[in-house]
């Protein structure tokens, strides 16, 4: 685990660019440790390419990440984080038991693991479902579960609970924050604001750019607003005054 | 390089195939019927069918588990799994052993269903013994898995995939020297079929045809059909990279 105040992700002026397409301008953050931070802005905004920079998959033009204290992309990092990508990346003609086992002997995790793992994520009575069979929500927690499984020490969720039912949205949200509680620290993001408040820390990325990085009570205070959504709105218009 | 993580590849694949028991059964059953169809067409002829039926011997798994590979590769990288898997401990050569290892016993599996078939319905007579016949289907298939995976990178969706077989296939066959002796061949078809290593393939399965014991002539081809697999396995790891724009 990261040392008490310092930080488990440090994003230092990146630049990336994807295609001829510049998607991240000289960005710069950093993720508390123990914390979850979101990550929100509509879609195209860069999100998806900041996690890839984090988790270290996405080729960048300048710039540095560094994550738990290591650059990220470094062999070591590989047994300390995990990703969750926005289409649940697993294999649709196996089982979400097989899943799950496949990438916990990837992350050296015992079969207990997988067991609490998938009951974790809700998916007890689908444990020997295809993955394809799965409804949408349920393919995206069987993809969750696979990260869970070797418990690193930072977890990368893109979008993690599209499609899910309140209910089930509530119970992922109370996971990430035992998760958090225990010390791991979690990035998710999400383009639903009322998200948001379920967040220790929020960065909103608009364009490529930070447009916010602040915990949600400093954010209505600084808007004068409790409304996330309008809490956003008065951040951009300001900056597009600007 | 890790084993361990390598057989886990393997047997995740194979747990996939088990799911999809049509796909095994053409993989199994595909190679006797065509063998079937080809002793019903020579009607008999035994001379040309010792020389054809054995060469499709070793053909076949190329083939097939060059279709397999390239697909299932292909959707581990459109699927985001491979993505996913590069940010995991597992190295590219366990990814790429693992695939080995899985589809290599399934060609393994193939090949001694269809020598079996060839051997004892059809009468097939090979000087060598069946052994050979089975150890050489088995290089090709893993030539085959190589190839896949080297070619699922040049390829966007399952419709570019399959088209890689006949680019890549179908000349190797043409210029083996099944349809028309090498030594007939315009001199640049000539330097082709020496640059592919069906062509060393094919050899190799017409000495252990041709005679009792190993000849020199075999292990070349043997030597040379295993220099060609480990440079595709190179090239293919080469196109697992970890970072992408």
């Amino acid at each position: 685990m990261p040392k008490h105040g310092q930080a488990a992700v440090v994003v230092e002026n990146l630049v990336v660019r994807r295609g001829r397409l510049e998607v991240l301008h000289g960005l710069s953050c950093e993720l508390p440790p123990g914390q979850v931070t979101g990550l929100l802005g509509p879609s195209g905004g860069g999100k998806t390419t900041l996690m890839r920079s984090i988790v270290g998959v996405q080729r960048v033009v300048s710039g540095r990440v560094t994550v738990l204290g290591e650059p990220a992309g470094s062999r070591d990092l590989r047994h300390r984080l995990g990703y969750v990508t926005q289409a649940p990346s697993i294999y649709g003609d196996a089982t979400v038991l097989q899943n799950v086992s496949y990438f916990a002997q990837l992350a050296g995790a015992s079969r207990a693991r997988v067991a609490e793992v998938i009951s974790q994520v809700g998916l007890d009575s689908h444990a020997s479902a295809l993955a394809t069979r799965l409804s949408g929500g349920q393919a995206s927690r069987a993809s969750l579960a696979c990260a869970l499984v070797g418990d690193p020490e930072l977890l990368v969720l893109d979008e993690p609970t599209v499609g899910l039912d309140p209910l089930l949205r509530e119970d992922l949200w109370r996971l990430f924050h035992e998760l958090s509680d225990a010390g791991h620290t979690l990035l998710v993001s999400s383009h639903v604001m009322d998200e948001a408040r379920r967040c220790d820390r929020l960065l909103l990325l608009r364009e490529g750019r930070l447009v916010a990085d602040a915990t949600p009570g400093e954010l209505a205070e600084r808007t004068g607003t409790d409304d996330l959504e309008q809490a956003f709105l008065r951040l951009i218009r300001a900056e597009e005054v600007a | 390089m890790n084993p361990r993580l390598g057989l886990a590849t393997a047997h995740r694949c194979l747990r996939q195939l088990a799911h999809d028991r049509r796909t095994v059964a053409l993989i199994v059953l595909v190679p006797p019927m065509l063998l079937f169809l080809l002793h019903a067409l020579l009607n008999g002829n035994e001379r040309i069918f010792n020389s054809i039926g054995l060469i499709m011997l070793g053909v076949f798994p190329f083939i097939i588990m060059f279709l397999v590979t390239s697909i299932a590769m292909l959707r581990e990288r459109t699927s985001g799994t491979l993505e996913r898997l590069l940010t995991t401990p597992i190295h590219r050569t366990d990814l790429l052993a693992g695939y080995g290892i899985a589809f290599g016993l399934m060609a393994a599996l193939q090949a001694v269903i269809a020598v079996a078939v060839a051997y004892w319905l059809f009468d097939l007579t090979t000087a060598g013994s069946a052994g050979w016949v089975v150890g050489i289907a088995v290089l090709n298939a893993e030539l085959g898995v190589a190839l896949g995976l080297f070619a699922s990178a040049f390829a966007a969706t399952e419709f570019q995939a399959v088209q890689f077989m006949p680019l890549i296939v179908f000349p190797q066959l043409l210029s083996a020297g099944l349809f028309m002796p090498r030594d007939q061949m315009a001199t640049w078809l000539r330097a082709l079929s020496t640059a592919f290593p069906l062509t060393y393939a094919v050899e190799a399965l017409q000495q252990v045809g041709a005679h009792a014991d190993p000849t020199s002539t075999l292990w070349k081809d043997l030597a040379v059909v295993a220099g060609v697999l480990v440079v595709c396995i190179v090239l293919a790891s080469l196109t697992l990279r970890r970072r992408t724009p």
